[in-house]
C-alpha cells in the first residue's frame, strides 16, 4: 500500500520530491518539543496549487491522512502524522508573488519563509517590512498565521492572523477557495467586507485545508529604530504599566521578560519596547511619549528605564531576536518548548507567579515572558522550559511542567496557544459544548473523509 | 564606617561657595542661597540640591579647599533615601557589577595596566607604548566609583577594600609589583581621592594613564610623527576628582602635535556627556547635553573628538561620528602618532 501510495505521489510531483525512506520518516516524525514522535508513511513536496489539489484528491481516494507542514517549528508537535499518512511539506512553494506598496500588502505562496519575505522586502521594497516572529527565519508565513502567531509589529498590528488579508486554500475535498478580497477583485487588500471565511483555517492546526497562497499586511520600515528596556520590581503593577505604555501608541513591539539568568535579572520584570521613526526628531518624540506615560512610576523610583549606551542596543534590535533561541540551548541537547497562552493583560501577575511556582516545583530551567498584542488588547504570555533531549528524565520534567502550565493558564483564564495534543484536550474540556459541536460539524462538511491532520482538535 | 573627611567650619566661613555657585546644572539666586543649601546638606537636612544634582562630580573640583563637597552630598543623598535613579535600575546594575569571585592568581610582569571592568578595551594595550605590559580586568577588580552617581557610598565602602585586596592578593603581591597603571580616571580617582576621603588603605601606588603615557612618550620621542591636528577633548566627570592629571594630558597632546582646541565645555566648564542623566531618567536633559557638547566640538573645527572615559565614548561616539568628527581614545590617538 505504501509503495503504491508513493508511486502515485511520484506521478504528481516527480520522484525527487517524494520519500518513504525510513530516515526521512524518522526526521519528519517529531519537532524540537516534548511530544513523542509519530511517523508518516510518506513525505511529499508539491510545487504548485494544482499538485496540492491532486495530493488531497489522492488522499481522499485512499482515505489516507494529510498533514500540512511549513517549517515544522511550531514546537507543539502539530505537524506530526498522528495517524500516519502523508506529510505535505510546503517548502517548495516559496515564491513571493506580489508586493503592493500602495496598499501595503504582500502575497506569498504557502511555503514562503519569514526570512525570504524579509530579504525580498529589504532588496525590492526597503521602505516596507512585515511582522517577523522570533522563530528561526525558515519558519513559514503561512504556518505562523495558521497558529495566530505574533511578532515584532504585534503592538502595532495585532496578532499575525489579524494581519492576514486573504488566502487561497485547497480544501480537504480538493476544491480551491479564496477568502478575502482576492476572491472577488483579484487584489489582496482586505478580508472585509465579505463574510470572513478565513477563520475556517486559522487556529485549526491544519485540520481544515492547505493554504497555498496568502496575503499579509506590510508596514513602514523606519530608518531610525530604538529600544527601551523598562524595569520594575512589582508584578502587580505590570498590567497598569503595560496599559500606559501602549496607550501612547508609539511602540511597534513590547515584550516583557523575566528570567533567573543572568543573575542580575532575577526577580525583576522587564519590558523591551521597540519603536521606530522616519527621522531622529520623530524618534525622540516617540521616546518622550513612552517615557512620560510611566513617569509616575519613575518619580516614585519603583521602575525605570535601563541606561543602554547605543552600542549595547544592537542586540535588542535584532529581528528575529536571538535571545529565545539562545535560551533554547541552555541545557544543551536542543530540547526546548514553551507554553504560550493568550490571555488578558490583567492576568500578568497571576501568570508570572504560576510560572515561578511551576518551575520551582518541577526543577526546570525557565524563562518567562510575554508579547503584547495590539494596543494592550491581550498578550501571549509564555512559559519556556529548556531541556536536554538526550536525558529522558529532563524531558519528563519539562513535559510535566508544561502540562501543569497549561492547567494553570486555563485556570487563570488564558488559553494555551498552538496547543499540543494534551492541551487541546484540556481546552476542549473547558469549551462550551455547542461551540465544540460546531467545530466538529464544520470539519465534517469540509472534510467528510476526515483526512486532514486527524487526531487534532478531537476529544 | 569612617565618615567622609571634611571640615564643616571651612564651609561656614566660606565666602564664595564655589562648590554650588559654579554648578552648571543648579541655579542659585546668589551666594547666600547657595550657602544656605550647602549648610543644610552639611547638617544632614533635606536640600533641593540633593534632588537636582546631576552627580557630575564637578563641585569636588570647584571647592578651593578640597573639602569633599561631592562625596558628602552623595553621603547625604543615601542617608536621606534620595535616589537619583529608580531602585530597580540601581539594583540591577549593582548586581551586574558586583565582584563575582571568579578571579584567580595570575603572575604579572612589566607594567601592570588596570582595565577596570572593560575587557573590550584590553586591545588598546599594545605596541611600543605599552610594550611588555600585563593587563588585569574584570568585575572582581571593578573600581566601583560609579556608585557615586547612584547615592551608594555604602557600596563603595563595602566593595572598594575588597577589590583592592583582590588586586594585591591575586596579582601584585606575589609578583612583587607595587605600581598599578590606571587606564581609566575612575580607577585612579578611586585609589587616590576616594580612598583618601573615605579612609580606605591603598597598599599599591596608582599611576594615572596620562602620567604613564607622557613618560613613555619621552622615551619614544624619536618615533613620534606629530599629528598636526585639532582635537576636541571630552573631559569626563571622574577627572574632576584628580584635576592635576589634566596637565599631563596637555603634555601628551603637545608631544604628539595635537592641538587641544579651546572649547566652551572643557576643563573646569566641561559638560557631562549625557550618559548619567539617562540613568537618572532625565533623557531630555541628556539630549540637550549631547547636542551642546557636539555643537561645541564642531564649532572648534576639530578633526578628532578625544575621550578618556569609555562610558563617555559609548554615549557620544555614534553621534560624534555621524556629525563628522572621529571619536577616539587618548591612547589610540597617541598610537597613531607613534605610527602604530
Ligand atoms: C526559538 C523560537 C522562537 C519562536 N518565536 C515565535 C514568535 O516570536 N512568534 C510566534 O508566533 N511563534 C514563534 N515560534 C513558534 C513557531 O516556530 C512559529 O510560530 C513558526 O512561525 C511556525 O511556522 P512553521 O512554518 O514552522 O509552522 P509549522 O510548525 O510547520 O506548522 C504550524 C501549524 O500550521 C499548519 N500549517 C503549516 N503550513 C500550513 C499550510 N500551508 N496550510 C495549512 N496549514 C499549515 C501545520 O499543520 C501546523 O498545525 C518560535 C519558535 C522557536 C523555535
Ligand atoms: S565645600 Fe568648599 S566651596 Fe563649598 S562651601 Fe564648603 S568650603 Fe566652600
Ligand atoms: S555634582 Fe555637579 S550637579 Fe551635583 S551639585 Fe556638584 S556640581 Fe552640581
Amino acid at each position: 500500500m505504501t509503495t503504491d501510495l508513493i508511486s502515485s505521489l511520484e506521478t504528481i510531483v516527480g520522484s525527487r520530491f517524494v520519500s518513504g525512506a525510513a530516515e526521512e520518516r524518522y526526521l519528519y516524525s517529531m519537532d524540537q518539543g516534548t511530544m513523542p514522535p509519530s511517523e508518516p508513511d510518506a513525505v511529499v513536496l508539491p510545487a504548485t496549487t494544482d499538485q496540492v489539489r491532486q495530493i488531497v484528491l489522492l488522499a481522499n481516494e485512499r482515505k489516507v491522512p494529510v498533514v500540512p507542514m511549513g517549517a515544522g517549528l511550531v514546537l507543539s508537535g502539530l505537524t506530526r502524522a498522528l495517524r500516519g499518512g502523508i506529510i505535505v511539506d510546503m517548502k517548495r512553494m516559496n515564491r513571493i508573488i506580489e508586493v503592493n506598496p500602495a496598499s501595503r500588502y504582500a502575497v506569498v505562496e504557502g511555503g514562503a519563509s519569514q526570512g525570504m519575505l524579509k530579504a525580498y522586502l529589504q532588496k525590492h521594497h526597503p521602505e516596507l517590512k512585515h511582522s517577523m516572529p522570533d522563530a528561526p527565519p525558515v519558519a513559514t508565513v503561512a504556518g505562523n498565521v495558521c497558529i495566530h502567531g505574533s511578532g515584532h509589529l504585534s503592538v502595532l498590528g495585532g496578532s499575525h492572523s489579524d494581519m492576514l488579508t486573504g488566502m487561497e486554500v485547497v480544501l480537504p475535498s480538493g476544491e480551491i477557495v479564496r477568502t478575502g478580497s482576492c476572491g472577488v477583485s483579484g487584489q489582496w487588500f482586505s478580508r472585509s467586507p465579505l463574510p470572513d471565511l478565513s477563520g475556517l483555517f486559522l487556529g485549526w492546526a491544519g485540520t481544515t485545508g492547505i493554504i497555498t497562497r496568502l496575503g499579509i499586511k506590510l508596514f513602514p520600515n523606519y530608518r531610525h529604530n530604538d529600544v527601551l528596556i523598562f524595569v520594575a520590581e512589582d508584578a502587580d503593577l505590570m498590567p497598569e504599566m503595560i496599559s500606559r505604555l501602549t496607550s501612547v501608541q508609539a511602540a511597534e513591539d513590547m515584550t516583557p521578560w523575566m528570567t533567573p539568568k543572568p543573575d542580575w535579572a532575577r526577580g525583576f520584570l522587564h519590558i523591551n519596547i521597540a519603536y521606530g521613526a522616519h527621522t531622529k526628531k520623530e524618534l525622540t518624540f516617540k521616546r518622550n511619549l513612552l517615557q512620560s506615560s510611566v513617569r509616575e512610576y519613575i518619580d516614585r523610583k519603583i521602575a525605570g528605564f535601563l541606561p543602554l549606551p547605543p552600542p549595547q542596543k544592537g542586540r535588542f534590535l535584532k529581528i528575529p531576536s536571538p535571545d529565545l533561541a539562545r535560551f533554547a540551548d541552555l541545557r544543551r541537547g536542543g530540547g526546548f518548548e514553551y507554553v504560550g497562552a493568550i490571555m488578558a493583560i490583567e492576568h500578568f501577575p497571576k501568570a508570572y507567579r504560576a510560572g515561578l511556582a511551576i518551575a520551582e516545583k518541577h526543577g526546570v530551567a525557565y524563562s518567562l515572558g510575554a508579547r503584547i498584542i495590539g494596543a494592550g488588547h491581550c498578550m501571549m504570555f509564555f512559559f519556556a522550559y529548556a531541556f536536554n533531549r538526550a536525558d529522558p528524565e529532563d524531558v519528563k520534567r519539562a513535559s510535566d511542567a508544561l502540562e501543569a502550565t497549561n492547567t494553570a493558564a486555563l485556570e487563570i483564564g488564558g488559553i494555551p496557544w498552538k496547543a499540543e495534543l494534551p492541551a487541546q484536550k484540556q481546552i476542549i474540556e473547558k469549551m462550551d459544548p455547542d461551540t465544540f459541536g460546531l467545530m466538529g460539524r464544520i470539519r465534517s462538511v469540509l472534510d467528510p473523509n476526515h483526512i486532514m491532520n486527524p487526531g487534532n482538535w478531537e476529544k | 564606617m569612617q565618615p567622609i573627611q571634611y571640615n564643616p567650619d571651612l564651609c561656614i566661613h566660606c565666602e564664595t561657595v564655589d562648590c554650588l555657585m559654579k554648578c552648571q546644572y543648579i541655579s542659585f539666586t546668589g551666594t547666600e542661597e547657595a550657602k544656605t543649601e550647602k549648610l543644610k546638606i552639611n547638617g544632614g537636612e533635606e536640600s533641593r540640591v540633593l534632588r537636582e544634582c546631576l552627580t557630575c562630580y564637578a563641585c569636588q573640583e570647584y571647592c578651593p579647599f578640597d573639602n569633599n563637597p561631592f562625596y558628602l552630598l552623595v553621603e547625604r543623598q543615601e542617608a536621606l533615601g534620595i535616589l537619583p535613579a529608580p531602585r530597580p535600575v540601581v539594583e540591577e546594575q549593582l548586581r551586574m557589577m558586583a565582584p563575582k569571585g571568579r578571579i584567580t592568581p595570575q603572575a604579572v610582569s612589566g607594567v601592570v595596566v588596570d582595565m577596570c571592568a572593560f575587557p573590550m578595551l584590553t586591545g588598546c594595550i599594545r605596541g611600543k607604548l605599552f610594550e611588555g605590559a600585563t593587563t588585569i580586568v574584570g568585575t572582581d577588580i571593578f573600581c566601583n566609583i560609579m556608585w557615586l552617581h547612584f547615592a551608594k557610598n555604602s557600596t563603595i565602602r563595602e566593595r572598594v577594600p575588597r577589590i583592592i585586596d583582590n588586586i594585591m592578593h591575586f596579582y601584585l603581591k606575589d609578583s612583587n609589583i607595587r605600581e598599578l597603571i590606571c587606564f581609566h580616571d575612575e580607577c585612579y580617582g578611586t585609589y587616590t581621592s576616594v580612598a583618601d576621603a573615605y579612609g580606605i588603605d591603598v597598599p599599591f601606588t596608582p599611576v594615572h594613564q596620562f602620567d604613564y603615557i607622557s613618560g613613555r612618550l619621552n622615551e619614544l620621542q624619536d618615533r613620534i610623527k606629530p599629528l598636526n591636528v585639532k582635537i576636541a577633548y571630552q573631559r569626563p566627570c571622574s577627572n574632576r576628582l584628580v584635576p592635576h592629571t589634566d596637565k599631563a594630558l596637555d603634555e601628551i597632546f603637545e608631544k604628539i602635535g595635537a592641538e587641544r582646541v579651546p572649547r566652551t565645555y572643557d576643563r573646569e566648564t566641561a559638560l557631562c556627556c549625557g550618559g548619567v542623566p539617562r540613568a537618572h531618567q532625565r533623557d531630555e536633559l541628556a539630549d540637550e547635553l549631547v547636542e551642546k557638547n557636539i555643537d561645541d566640538m564642531i564649532r572648534t573645527g576639530a578633526t578628532y573628538c578625544v575621550f578618556n572615559c569609555p562610558f563617555c565614548m559609548a554615549t557620544l561616539a555614534h553621534e560624534v561620528a555621524e556629525r563628522g568628527l572621529m571619536p577616539i581614545l587618548v591612547s589610540d590617538l597617541v598610537q597613531i602618532a607613534l605610527g602604530e
